[in-house]
């Protein structure tokens, strides 16, 4: 299905309207049993995102592209894809920081290590399995308290960095551990126990601390850095994982 | 999932490339020892074998395989240096990539008058001496 843009464009407009070519890895298992590259050619503006470029194919140029998007600024999480061989957001990443010399082209492929359903949309379950094994709920013993459970700004500020993750993803299916083996936990869920096992008001560390010591868990971590990279909240992603790592090591959070 | 054709590369940086050396250089180096523990091995069998098999090691290429194996063992020895500052030392992870480039001016300084004197004698027998 193939419908050409039409809408007419004002000379003001068209003066700053550039093309770029995306290569997408598309993949559809009812056409084809395998993948393939195709290639749109996209007008954008300046200000213009990888994921309107994705919208402009979608929208005008080849309805059948699938892919994954919901607030398109950042904070949803959906649209983690491989973009020019890394992982980033595609609501988040500008094309003139992509497309820096003229006639570059774009990749944009799914993310690693997930089972892909069809073009860039990727079956997340692995991913949450991982991440609702770490028990990422507040645990406490006791009677609950009758006012809020209060916490000091410096008890707060050691996992500050951990509740910014809005699980995309894109730490988990950068990692060269995961890709070879599902069955690791994956940065994004060391990340979210970290942010638990550090809270001065959860009392599950112990708890968590066993489950990341397992075979598959912290011990995995081969400090490659890429999650840190490729995180789009700027979470030190391989910090949280040393620090699991020692508080592990060293029985003490 | 589909097989064909197969992705790009990911693009990883400093970490993921000083790993990749790392995986390399100690694979290299669990060869080298196989084959060490084999020969040193051989001599209490039959030491003129064992000196058999030392003379066939007198190759320009057998010595240039040791300056490879020099190199390998000094970069895995350094990285573990620094995997071990990442785990350990709390601003590890912050200075990973200042870490990598320190191993890498390391090797170098040391490879490059190393490789000089480890080939000196062979170049001489290839081409003769200058001296
Ligand atoms: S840690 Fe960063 S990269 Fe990983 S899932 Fe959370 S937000 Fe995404
Ligand atoms: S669409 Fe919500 S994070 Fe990109």
């Amino acid at each position: 299905m193939t419908a050409l843009d039409d809408r007419p464009v004002s000379a003001a407009d068209a003066a700053h309207v550039t093309t770029v070519t995306l290569k997408i890895r598309r993949y559809d298992p009812e056409v084809d049993p395998d993948a393939n590259w195709q290639t749109f050619d996209v007008p954008v503006e300046k200000g213009d995102r990888l994921l309107d470029a994705l919208h402009h194919v979608k929208w005008y140029q080849d309805g059948s592209l699938a892919f994954r998007r919901s607030c398109a600024h950042g904070v949803c999480g959906s649209d983690a894809m491989r973009i020019n061989g890394v992982n980033r957001l595609a609501c988040k990443v500008l094309i003139k920081d992509l497309a820096t010399k003229e006639g570059q082209e774009i990749l944009v492929e799914p993310i690693k290590g997930l089972p892909v359903e069809k073009d860039l949309i990727v079956d997340m379950e692995p991913f949450f399995e991982a991440f609702r094994s770490i028990k990422p709920f507040l645990i406490t013993d006791g009677r609950e308290p009758t006012r809020e459970r209060l916490q000091s700004a410096e008890d707060r500020a050691r996992f500050d960095d951990t509740t910014k993750c809005i699980m995309c993803a894109a730490c988990t299916t950068s990692c060269p551990v995961y890709w070879t083996d599902e069955s690791y936990f994956g940065p994004q869920a060391i990340v979210m126990a970290h942010r638990f096992i550090f809270d001065s008001r959860d009392e599950g560390a112990e708890e968590r601390l066993e489950i990341l010591n397992e075979k598959e868990g912290v011990w995995r971590c081969r400090t490659t850095f890429n999650c840190t990279d490729a995180c789009p909240r700027g979470i030190e992603v391989t910090k949280a994982i040393q620090e699991v790592k020692r508080a592990l090591i060293f029985r003490r959070v | 999932m589909p097989a064909a054709p197969a992705g790009t590369l990911y693009r990883g940086r400093e970490g993921m490339w000083s790993w990749v050396a790392h995986r390399v250089t100690g694979v290299l180096i669990f060869f080298f020892l196989f084959a060490h523990v084999l020969d040193t091995a051989l001599v209490r069998v039959s030491p003129d074998y064992y000196n058999r098999i030392m003379d066939t090691y007198k190759t320009p290429v057998v010595n240039l395989m040791e300056v490879g194996l020099v190199g390998a063992v000094l970069y895995h020895s350094l990285n573990g240096l620094r995997v071990m500052a990442i785990d350990f030392w709390e601003k590890g992870p912050r200075y990973q990539k200042q870490m990598t480039y320190a191993v890498i001016a390391v090797v170098l300084l040391v490879m490059i008058p190393g490789t000089y004197f480890m080939m000196q004698h062979t170049v001489e027998e290839m081409f003769g001496s200058t001296t």
